[in-house]
């Protein structure tokens, strides 16, 4: 595979050895993929089976928020996925990404600053709450002492946090990364309602209808979910040394901004045709050696229009075959790059693409080959994945099969 | 009023907030040593006895405190 063209450096190459799930229809790997092939959840996709008390003692689980435990959770799945972790501490990163960290928290302890007063605020809030604290337990609980950061661009938090890691072991700083992304932003919190789903409503992002179509001609908006997911990157050499089991290769990954408007994608995809570009620049690749697109496919009517023009303008028309597992999954903002990239990666290991679940008639605006129905098989090439936040963040990796 | 009910009720704010058995909880435990708490669990724990006996503990007066034992003073001295 051309993974070193066209790069006037060399460097190294990076492997995933490990992935870990939690998500609304299924935590653990195959639990995940099953659930992808399966008819979707109804309604807002909580993960509504999630015992924290399976990864943390009962003190960590009241000092940890939600979307903390589900970055743990998932990474506990990876790094045993990969067989542990031994490469050197200082040598070994973090890079883990969410939307907007702890809001439960920070929605409960509201409410005992307006029912209680300031002195009974949590002196845990502040730990709580943070957007790096997931990235920061994950580092604590298995003593990784490389970088370990924090990627917060909304729902492009999980795929440029797995660029960034990508990036890290191939320029040499790190041997491993755990890297990905949770989000749990939208749980009632005892009588109040979640401050996240009515903010999320308020703004018309999300369905009305409650389903989520992407591509549809019906599609109305997000259906909104938490979840997280966590891949283990290693240096390739060194994963093959030791024997691993190698699921597939990161061969390239981009990153831009629209640098338009807060919410709306540029018109015609502008920032995400650069981003897919350069993506492909960076893996050494053609569009036509692109297999298949796990696509952003939100089921909102501006995202999936810009991003079908975008894979269009890139890819020719229909381009490769896409899917949105978001049909299942629902949108669950910066977890849903990491959640994706491991559904390509679990693609690639079953040769199989998951449909597109929701989608019954493609817009007609929309010219693409959508997968719908049912998994399709393919021959497994390299895959890109999209992801594109508010803010005009877009982020793109391209992941390939193993090759020695 | 120092009796067994006011130990009870000061133990089950010490079970709930540090996560330790009660039986754990004596007058002679160290909270650093003995129930593995770090400064904010005792920031939380205080809070948790103001709450539970309605009475107000100064920071300062948290210096040198680092046994149950002298919590529970600090606490009944109050009452």
């Amino acid at each position: 595979m051309a993974t070193a063209a066209g790069h006037a450096h060399r460097r190294r190459r990076v492997a995933v050895t490990g992935v870990g799930v939690v998500s609304c229809c299924g935590t653990g790997k195959d639990a995940f993929f099953a659930g992808l092939c399966a008819p979707a959840p109804e309604g807002i996709r909580r993960v509504k089976d999630f015992d924290a008390t399976a990864f943390f003692d009962p003190k960590e689980a009241r000092q940890t928020d939600r979307f903390a435990q589900f970055s743990v959770a998932a990474a506990a799945m990876a790094i045993e996925d990969a067989g542990g972790l031994s490469a050197d501490p200082l040598r070994s990163g973090v890079i883990f990404g969410t939307g907007v960290g702890g809001l439960e928290t920070l929605q409960e302890q509201l409410g005992v600053l307006i029912t209680k007063g300031a002195r009974r605020v949590s002196p845990r809030l502040v730990p709580m709450m943070m957007a790096n604290a997931g990235a920061a337990a994950i580092s604590m609980r298995w003593g990784l002492r490389g970088p370990c950061e924090t990627v917060v661009t909304a729902c492009a938090a999980g795929t440029q946090s797995i660029g960034n890691a990508f990036r890290l072991i191939a320029e040499g700083r790190c041997d491993l990364v755990v890297t990905g992304s949770a989000e749990a932003a939208i749980n009632d919190v005892g009588e109040q309602p979640s401050i996240g789903v009515a903010a999320f409503t308020n703004m018309t992002a999300m369905s009305t209808s409650g389903v989520s179509r992407p591509f549809d001609v019906r599609r109305d908006g997000f259906v909104i979910a938490e979840g997280g997911a966590a891949l283990i990157l290693e240096d390739y050499e060194r994963a093959e040394a030791r024997g691993a089991h190698i699921y597939g290769e990161v061969l390239g990954a981009a990153s831009t901004a629209d640098a338009y408007h807060i919410t709306a994608p540029a018109p015609g995809g502008a920032g995400a045709i650069a981003c897919m570009e350069l993506a492909l620049e960076d893996a050494g690749l053609t569009p036509g050696q692109i297999a298949h697109i796990n696509g952003h496919g939100t089921s909102t009517p501006l995202n999936d229009l810009a991003e079908a023009e975008a894979i269009n303008k890139v890819f020719g028309n229909p381009g490769p075959p896409v899917t949105s597992i978001k049909g299942v999954t629902g949108h669950s903002l910066a977890a849903a790059g990491a959640l994706e990239a491991v559904a390509v990666i679990l693609s690639l290991q079953r040769q199989v693409i998951p449909p597109t679940d929701g989608l019954e008639q493609l817009d007609p605006e929309i010219h693409l080959d959508v997968v719908t129905g049912a998994p399709r098989p393919f021959a497994p090439g390299p895959v890109l994945s999209n992801s594109f936040g508010f803010g005009g963040h877009n982020g793109c990796l391209v992941i390939g099969p193993a090759s020695p | 009023m120092a009796d067994e009910a006011t130990f009870d009720k000061f133990r089950s704010c010490a079970v709930e907030v540090l996560q330790v058995p009660a039986e754990k909880v004596v007058p002679e435990a160290s909270f650093s040593g003995d129930l593995d708490a770090d400064s904010l669990d005792l920031v939380e724990f205080v809070m948790a006895l103001e709450e539970a006996f309605e009475i107000t503990v100064d920071e300062s007066e948290l210096q040198g405190v680092e046994t149950v034992g002298q919590a529970y003073e600090l606490v009944t001295s109050k009452l």
